[in-house]
């Protein structure tokens, strides 16, 4: 174990955990592009990234990349082709998991991308879904990345892009025509809650090293329930530390500016 | 370049750009709209790294028709933050989309249909703000859009608009098959035996493509397989001087306005740095019929 990591690259490791040997995964954008590169060079040497701008991959690009369409990214591609081709293996229910990057999530793993406010007239206006609300809806399982704020993680998100479990309710997803299965966890700067098995409300199942139970739940906007055993989120391994490092040399994703 | 969006691209018309997602995308054709001033366009595209953010600053847009409005690699675009929460320059117009549906409405207009039914985004609050989006029947119907013209940067084209382009696609081909007309800017400009050696590669009919403008660099920025780097650098400029409205215009002056054309915008940057020097052929397919 290294004792110097950044919480950036923490996230990276739990995230990279969550890939199973063998996943189509796709991948979107920032950190996941680590994870899928640690996770390929360690316990998951079977799994394939899908990109929504047209790639699909068996092995990390071998240079940085500042975008899923950045040359190192191309060369060496299994399939380079169009969006609508990718999306079709996720509207089949061919992708295991997917991670989507959040601004705001709520107690049921809905994100909010879009609006803070009324959308006729927001107080803030975020980027908008990408293919995150195709990921949401169409793959098997996903997981959400975001930092741990107060404002970020809260009780009901103003504005679904991407739906998790809506109101909360037992077959939501079901009821309302779902494709995929929903989240599976939210992992943070902070800690990792996870989603019962066929979904519903998150909750705290590790705490990352440095961090107490209370100070998650005093910076998480809903009254957060908390596993019966919550444990330490396993720091990142020498190998997973490794490998972030050799995807991303200058810490461009995982050393925070400023 | 500035005769063809003088000729091809009128105030109010709906145009897609950066149909290739984070690589391809055309700034010389974007930065020439600017220049000559545009005004209520409609943009059509899915993830927009930028460009999209530097049109609605300059005041050339009134609605955008887009599954992502930022600056990938950096996060917000100040100027869609300012145009959406302030009205400065001017308030605009969004209707939201998802990728995969932006691309099904470009291809229900490829199709000539009103519609196309699809499983993605139910259950997303999107259908509540984008008119063009209904649920029913257990799907989400995405209406149909049309652009009036799509505007692509590619590797190589010939003269009569037959564009071969490579990597990952995007949504490029539908937003050509969709677009009442096509306007092509490339690295190289090269001859018909290029291009018609591999009709596979080619994007869409030539009967589609009303310009063609060699424009080395054009796509700067982002990347060109084959041919540049993305220029993260230059990105992380861009998102820091348009923090303000006064520092995007200063931007805006030192690398559109007071600049005649592309060319010289070339010249100012260190493109040596970004070159992409490898060779990486493809083997070629033979398509001998004897």
């Amino acid at each position: 174990m290294s004792d110097s990591y950044t919480p950036q690259e923490l996230m990276v490791a739990v995230a990279s955990r969550e890939i199973r040997d063998g996943d189509l995964v796709f991948v979107g954008m920032r950190l996941p592009i680590l994870a899928y590169a640690v996770a390929r060079n360690s316990h998951a040497p079977a799994a394939r990234g899908l990109f929504e701008v047209g790639l699909m991959r068996d092995q990390p690009a071998s240079g940085f990349l500042g975008t899923m369409g950045d040359p190192p990214n191309v060369t060496g591609a299994l399939w380079a082709t169009r969006m609508s081709n990718a999306m079709a293996l996720m509207a089949q229910g061919e992708v295991d998991l997917g991670f989507i990057g959040g601004a705001e999530v709520d107690r049921f793993g809905n994100l909010n991308t879009s609006y803070v406010g009324d959308p006729g007239r927001p107080s803030v206006k975020l980027p908008g879904s990408g293919g995150g609300a195709d990921i949401a809806i169409l793959s098997r399982r996903w997981v959400t990345l975001m930092s741990h704020e107060k404002r970020r993680l809260v009780d009901r998100v103003s504005f679904v892009t991407s739906p998790g479990y809506g109101d909360g309710s037992p077959g939501w997803r079901k009821r309302n025509g779902l494709l995929g299965g929903g989240p599976v966890a939210i992992i943070t700067t902070l800690a990792v809650l996870r989603f019962p098995e066929g979904g519903g409300e998150a909750y705290l199942e590790t705490v990352h090293p440095g961090h107490s139970v209370d100070e998650v739940r005093e910076r998480t906007g809903w009254d957060l329930m908390v596993a019966p055993h919550v444990i330490e989120t396993s720091a990142p391994t020498d190998a997973e530390l490794a490998a972030i490092r050799r995807f991303d040399p200058e810490g461009f994703w995982t050393v925070t500016k400023g | 370049m500035a005769e063809a969006i003088e000729r091809f691209v009128p105030d109010g018309a709906t145009v897609a750009l950066g149909t290739a997602l984070e690589p391809l995308i055309p700034f010389a054709a974007g930065h020439e709209i600017i220049r000559q001033s545009r005004r209520d366009l409609e943009l059509v595209g899915p993830i927009s790294d930028a460009l999209f953010d530097q049109l609605i600053g300059a005041g050339c847009v009134r609605r955008v028709t887009a599954a992502w409005v930022g600056n990938v690699s950096e996060g917000l675009g100040h100027c869609y933050s300012r145009a959406t929460e302030d009205g400065v320059p001017r308030s605009i117009e969004v209707h939201d989309h998802s990728n995969f549906s932006i691309s099904l409405a470009l291809w229900a207009a490829a199709w000539n249909v009103p519609s196309l039914p699809t499983l993605t985004l139910l259950g997303s609050d999107i259908l509540r703000t984008n008119p063009g989006l209904a649920a029913g029947d257990g799907v989400v119907h995405v209406a149909a859009v049309k652009p009036d013209v799509a505007i692509v940067h590619v590797q190589r084209a010939d003269e009569h608009g037959r564009a071969h382009a490579w990597g990952p696609l995007g949504i490029t081909e539908e937003a050509g098959l969709a677009a009442g007309r096509v306007i092509v800017s490339c690295e190289e400009l090269v001859d018909p035996s290029v291009t018609l050696s591999d009709p596979n590669r080619i994007l869409f009919p030539e009967t589609k493509v009303v310009a063609v403008v060699p424009e080395p660099g054009g796509a700067h920025p982002s990347p060109v397989q084959g041919h540049f780097k993305r220029d993260h650098a230059f990105y992380r400029d861009y998102a820091e001087r348009s923090r303000t409205q006064e520092g995007f215009e200063s931007w805006m002056r030192e690398w559109v306005l007071d600049l005649p054309d592309r060319e010289s915008y070339v010249q100012k940057i260190d493109l040596d740095a970004i070159r992409i020097k490898g060779q990486r052929p493809s083997v070629p397919a033979n398509f001998a019929d004897e």
